[in-house]
């Protein structure tokens, strides 16, 4: 069992990361987007996550007490250190892979806040608070580009289905409970996600069998985001988004 | 005006909070010049410290909202410019902002500057329930959503079905 001190960090610091790393994934799509109406929506909901994960990191700097900043964090940890979910670094590849790991996640962060709202951390409970509302719009978002792409042409439909394909094997890590976990529970700042996995799979079974696709067959599940373990993908990603910090270590505008 | 202008016996203490208040009535949001932060309820507490001390409570109307930081630096400006020198801004995330705070004034000012106000108090939206609004120029119920996004984080982009216009919603948060 960690230490109550720094199991609590590191819970608010996965929160952080995912939220970080999920918002500059997609401001990726800034410029690039398939129309002028989603190149704002996409950056509105980047904006809205790289904005929860400030909040979270200042907070996760004055748990820690070692004298380190939001931006500290943000920007000089490596990939081990980054405590994010996997399917929040995966690629963006097309529009509609970009679809899948919205829906997938942004249906589970609404839950998970929803649920935050009662923690004993003053600072989660304020964060979730906001959080919980923005999420269920990028909820309807991603819904309804599911939705419109599944039950679309039958290339729409292939190509939908291909992004669910895609995201689902890292579905998994979205309920996993570890040590972590287990001490803020305990402490009441932390919740169980496994207690939000029946309503995260209603919510997929609605959106997905409108779209007449077919959810994927639970196989093996990808696992270790958590824990420091990621994909090859972050580290291109912190790459960019860390090398004016990197090379101008302090710069501010 | 230093505290030995103040008249003797007159209460120091209110007069400065007074001259706060008047000072932060004026600030404006950056995005909606035409409201006050007092009007979008972004403005939340305003006291005194027993040791003299200006502290003024916001709140981010998203988490992201880039106005914010603005909307901070504003109030400093604000208060400088009153004379008062010791201030703190806190940014304060409960209770959380939402559409509710919109006082009736604002949802006026939204109106006559061409944005329709929110439609109906906040909460749980059903999954695929579309308000119905109504264009702030022509006042016609046939309207459509173009992007529940826009060019803030609290708008979105809808059409007119009747003049044709395109307008933005101060979307239900």
């Amino acid at each position: 069992m960690p230490a109550p001190t720094d199991a609590h960090f590191r819970y608010v610091l996965r929160l952080a990361d995912s939220a970080l790393i999920l918002g500059h994934r997609l401001s990726e799509w800034s410029g690039r987007a398939p129309t002028l109406e989603e190149d704002i929506a996409l950056c509105n909901i980047s904006l809205d996550l790289i904005g929860q994960a400030r909040s979270l990191y200042a907070h996760a700097a004055e748990l820690e007490g070692k004298g380190r900043s939001e931006d500290d964090l943000a920007f000089l940890r490596d990939a081990d250190e980054y405590l994010n979910l996997q399917i929040v670094e995966r690629p963006n590849k097309d529009f509609a892979v970009t679809m899948a790991r919205q829906l997938a996640y942004a249906t589970f962060a609404e839950l998970a806040w929803g649920a935050l709202k009662a923690s004993k951390d003053e600072v989660i409970a304020g964060v979730a608070a906001k959080a919980e509302k923005e999420c269920a719009y990028h909820v309807r978002h991603a819904a309804e580009w599911v939705i419109r792409l599944g039950d679309g042409t039958a290339e729409s439909h292939s190509r939908m289905q291909a992004g669910l394909d895609d995201i689902w094997m890292y579905t998994g890590e979205l309920f996993e409970v570890d040590a972590v976990d287990e001490a803020m529970i305990a402490a009441g700042i932390g919740i169980d996600p496994r207690d939000l996995q029946a309503a995260w799979t209603a919510a997929m079974d609605e959106v997905v069998a409108e779209a007449t696709l077919t959810k994927p067959t639970a196989g093996w599940m990808q696992t270790g985001g958590r824990r420091g373990l990621h994909t090859e993908h972050l580290g291109h990603l912190l790459a960019q988004m860390q090398v004016l910090q990197r090379v101008h270590p302090g710069a501010q505008w | 005006m230093t505290p030995a202008a103040t008249a003797p016996g007159a209460d120091a203490g209110s007069d400065l909070l007074a001259r706060a208040r008047a000072a932060l009535e004026a600030v404006t949001d950056p995005e909606l010049p035409f409201l006050t932060i007092a009007d979008m309820g972004i403005l939340r507490a305003v006291r005194e410290t027993a040791d003299g001390v200006i502290e003024v409570d916001i709140t981010p109307t998203y988490s992201g909202c880039p106005a914010t930081d603005m909307i901070r630096l504003d109030v400093e400006v604000a208060l400088a410019k009153a004379g008062i020198a010791r201030t703190a801004v806190r940014n304060v995330l409960l209770p959380a902002w939402t559409t509710d705070w919109l006082s009736a004034d604002a949802r006026a000012k939204l109106l006559a500057n061409g944005i329709a106000p929110p439609v109906k108090p906040s909460g749980k939206r059903a999954l695929f329930a579309s308000e119905a609004v109504t264009c702030p120029h022509c006042g016609g119920h046939d309207t459509e959503r173009v992007s529940e996004f826009g060019s803030t984080a609290c708008k979105a982009q809808y059409r007119c079905s009747s003049c044709r216009e395109p307008f933005e919603y101060f979307k239900c948060i």
